[in-house]
């Protein structure tokens, strides 16, 4: 649905050059909830921007909807008549909501469709039912000011829903507000994403969003994507740095002289006791270094830390044991212990 | 001079400024907004970035902004000549007048429009807006209330301009004020017309504030006015912002 291809974006100012994006490569699927995540400074707004080429890309392509915008915008740096008309078709929401000030809400939600030219009874009853359903019908006459920021956002999302776009952008639409607002703000793009089959870009720097909401996400660092993926195949990479962000656990080993492993279980197996049963078939003492159960993308994730007394090879069947549980185990590397201390893990 | 003797002076002189003022306030409306609005474009980063038309236009605001208006309006000499025929009373004067405020306008219509966050801006043009729609549904909305209080500034700058274009014969306040106060002693008449000067300045003032209060939807004003709520429907007044959704 979306896609770019050797995006590059150079800003250059009095003789100095910045790289803000350095070559991205990004495929977002019909229908699915792509998260980007990175720290700020990583080009992550910049990329998004590129998408509906607010910000003009230095090279590469971004196609959308099988349209190459890119190849629209041609040369010129003013948006001309049919970049405009593919931007209608993508909605955006913005960090800071940029609703008018001077416009009640209903007008506000009423502007894009202004700008595409229906008329004013036509607007009103459109506006009304995405107002409907973002469920603030009953604060269509209120102005922004008046409204907290998760109505503010609401009203945002309703107004980028206007020209019936099957793409939504969403800049940090939820990184100004509390941790309950964000919420039920993902929660809204989740149920738009599943009731209108609605593409959803989404950049944060929250791994939270990408836990609750992303099908797939990516990693952005230095302009680049360093890695990429649907949920489920990143938790299985186990050591990807997006798995360790996503599920951090931790863990230092006693001592020299044991096997720490890293355990992860999916659905079903999260209810079954196989620690204890591993301890009483083997009689070995497990010693748990850190664990975590959660849910990411809808779905119950456990990881555990363990160590085993012994080197690797005596223990060798144990490992088996585990694997045959239909749990995933990886030999931690050395140093991975190590590599996950407490403070990396609470960014 | 008694009351009766002054009455047909102040009315005809009051008449007479807010004619000049007026008509002059149009000019620089018609003139200075869109002349403040392209300097915003054509700046660097701005819609239109033009260097050269922002550089130019720049300069002529600069130039209208730097001479005094005294001397504005005797150099201008000529060219009300041209534009109006004669030299010689209100109609006169509003050439100068409107030379001298449509940059002064201008300036603070820039500063307005600079004001209103890029975010809008960003906005409208991810709905697929063009840059004049971008001016027409955002930044001049979102710059009104402060555009309106530019208008007053201006306003009663105008009004003072105009009493010293009374100086070189355009009548109005300033004109009485010197040919009687000034220079036939008459101490009464010139109380009285400062006296209608300072209201007039007031109500100009007052008017212009209740205006740009009124466009204003932007959070606590309401509570920074306490006046305005007699003004407002009750209410208005007690929507509080609702918690959280």
């Amino acid at each position: 649905m979306i896609t770019t291809t050797g995006l590059k974006k150079v800003y250059r100012s009095r003789g100095r050059e910045v790289v803000a994006l350095d070559g991205v490569d990004l495929h977002v699927r019909e229908g699915e909830v792509y998260g980007v995540v990175g720290r700020s400074g990583a080009g992550k707004s910049t990329l998004i921007r590129c998408v509906n080429l607010l910000e003009r890309p230095t090279s590469g392509t971004v196609t959308v909807a099988g349209q190459d915008l890119t190849a629209l915008a041609g040369g010129s740096r003013r948006a001309g008549a049919e970049l405009r008309a593919a931007r209608s078709r993508i909605g955006m929401v913005f960090q800071h909501f940029n609703l008018l000030s001077s416009r009640t809400v209903q007008d506000n939600v009423e502007l894009p469709l202004e700008i595409l030219g229906l008329s004013g009874a036509a607007r009103s009853r459109k506006a009304l039912d995405l107002l409907d359903l973002v469920g603030l019908a009953d604060r269509a006459r209120a102005y922004p000011a008046q409204l907290s920021g998760g109505q503010k956002q609401r009203v945002g999302i309703a107004r980028a829903l206007a020209g019936d776009p099957k793409v939504l952008l969403s800049d940090e639409a939820t990184s100004a507000l509390d941790p309950e607002t964000t919420r039920s703000v993902l929660q809204l793009l989740r149920d738009l994403n599943r009731q209108l089959g609605l593409t959803v870009l989404l950049i944060t720097h929250e791994m939270e969003v990408v836990k609750q909401i992303c099908d797939s996400a990516a990693l952005m660092k230095g302009g680049r994507i360093v890695e990429s993926g649907t949920v489920p195949e990143l938790l299985a990479a186990p050591g990807g740095e997006l798995a360790r962000e996503l599920f951090p656990v931790g863990g230092v080993p006693s001592g020299p002289g044991g096997t720490v492993i890293d355990v992860t279980f999916h659905d079903d197996s999260t209810g079954q006791p196989v620690i204890s049963q591993l301890a009483r078939t083997y009689n070995i003492d497990v010693s748990i270094l850190g664990a975590a159960v959660e849910t990411v993308g809808g779905r119950r994730v456990g990881r555990m830390r363990v160590e085993l007394p012994g080197t690797f090879e005596e223990n060798v069947v144990p490992v088996g044991f585990l694997r045959e549980q239909g749990l995933q185990v990886e030999v931690a590397p050395a140093g991975a212990a190590q590599a996950a201390t407490p403070e990396e893990n609470s960014k | 001079m008694t009351w009766a003797e002054m009455q047909p002076l102040l009315t005809q002189a009051v008449w007479d400024t807010l004619y000049m003022v007026g008509l002059a306030t149009l000019v620089s409306v018609a003139g200075g907004l869109p002349l403040g609005i392209l300097l915003v474009l054509t700046d660097r980063g701005g819609l239109l970035r033009n260097a050269f038309v922002n550089k130019v236009v720049g300069a002529v605001v600069n130039v209208g902004r730097s001479l005094p208006f005294l001397i504005l309006m005797v150099a201008l000499i000529p060219f009300t000549r041209l534009v109006v025929g004669t030299t010689i009373g209100a109609e006169a004067a509003v050439v100068p007048l409107a030379v001298g405020a449509v940059p002064f306008f201008a300036r603070l219509v820039e500063t307005a429009v600079r004001e209103v966050d890029h975010g809008l801006v960003e906005a409208v043009q991810a709905m697929g807006g063009s840059t004049w729609t971008v001016v027409r549904k955002a930044l001049l909305p979102e710059s009104l209330p402060s555009v309106v209080s530019g208008l007053t500034t201006t306003v009663v700058t105008l009004v003072g301009y105009s009493a010293m274009a009374g100086a070189i014969g355009a009548g109005g306040l300033g004109d009485l004020a010197i040919r009687y106060g000034y220079q036939r002693f008459e101490t009464g008449l010139m109380l009285v017309t400062v006296a209608v000067l300072i209201v007039l300045v007031t109500l100009i003032q007052l008017a212009g504030d209740l205006a740009a209060r009124s466009l204003s939807h932007r959070g606590r004003s309401e509570s920074a006015a306490p006046r305005l709520r007699l003004l407002r429907a009750p209410a208005r007044a007690e929507a509080e912002p609702a918690k959280a959704s």
